[in-house]
């Protein structure tokens, strides 16, 4: 049987869009995928050097996202705080602390954190492809982002997706 | 059951207790059962179609109070 092949274009450069193209590319990995990911615009984040920090949610216009402490009895925790986007906005470093809290959340429940998702990924193999042209475009060197990443564009992609059995814009 | 192997998958989340089980797998001979202990509900499903995709046989599959052990014959 021929091998399946994953192509994904990951465009999302926010903590919680960081899931869903690590989660895909090292699970078609496990299940004998080759995978390839391109990364774009703001996605160009997850190939950042480091602990991938940079890396916020920010909840402020967007009505989807549940408000709910990660600490404390079950009836705290079972809370929505429905936070006005006015007085979101006007909170020195709301996104920082978001952000802790969403991080607490995702260890609480046993969900990978994003570096780790990442190696796992890199070890299974999945080729990581960085746009070279929106590189240049914000102000990024190749010294910023991790090793072993391939650089280029939009035909580079094709090359691989033309052929794959699944394709996803993520 | 008689098992060569067992891995501790308990309190992991998706996609974590299938990428063990695929490193776990990697590590043994043809033929060769691994146990697999886990919490996340969703792991039921995501076990049949792991087993289904890769010609690993999920030999049994059972839920005891809140945790689901697998049985995975390696290809």
């Amino acid at each position: 049987m021929e091998t399946k092949k994953l192509a994904i274009i990951a465009t999302k450069g926010t903590l919680d869009w960081a899931y869903p193209p690590f989660i895909l590319a090292s699970t078609g990995a496990a299940l004998g995928y080759e995978v390839e990911v391109f990364f774009t615009f703001y996605g160009l984040q997850l190939l950042r050097k480091g602990d991938l920090s940079a890396l916020k949610v920010s909840p402020l216009g967007n009505p989807g996202m549940p408000m709910k402490m990660p600490f404390g009895p079950k009836w705290f925790k079972g809370i929505n705080w429905n936070i006005p986007n006015a007085v979101q906005s006007l909170v020195p470093f709301y996104e920082n602390v978001a952000t802790s809290l969403m991080k607490m959340t995702i260890k609480n429940n046993g969900v990978a954190s994003i570096p780790e998702l990442r190696t796992l990924c890199l070890e299974a193999d999945c080729k990581f492809i960085a746009c070279q042209m929106t590189v240049e475009l914000f102000g990024f060197d190749h010294s910023n982002f991790i090793d072993g990443i391939e650089y280029g564009g939009a035909a580079t992609f094709f090359e691989f997706a033309g052929e794959s059995d699944i394709c996803l814009f993520i | 059951m008689n098992f060569d192997k067992e891995l501790d998958a308990r309190g992991l989340n998706c996609p974590l207790p299938i990428l063990r089980t695929k490193k776990a797998l990697a590590e043994m001979t043809s033929a060769q059962v691994l146990k697999v202990v886990a919490t996340d509900p969703g792991s039921v499903k995501d076990m049949q179609a792991f087993a289904k995709q890769t010609g690993n046989e999920l030999v049994s599959s059972a839920e005891t109070g809140g945790e689901y052990t697998f049985f995975m014959k390696k290809k």
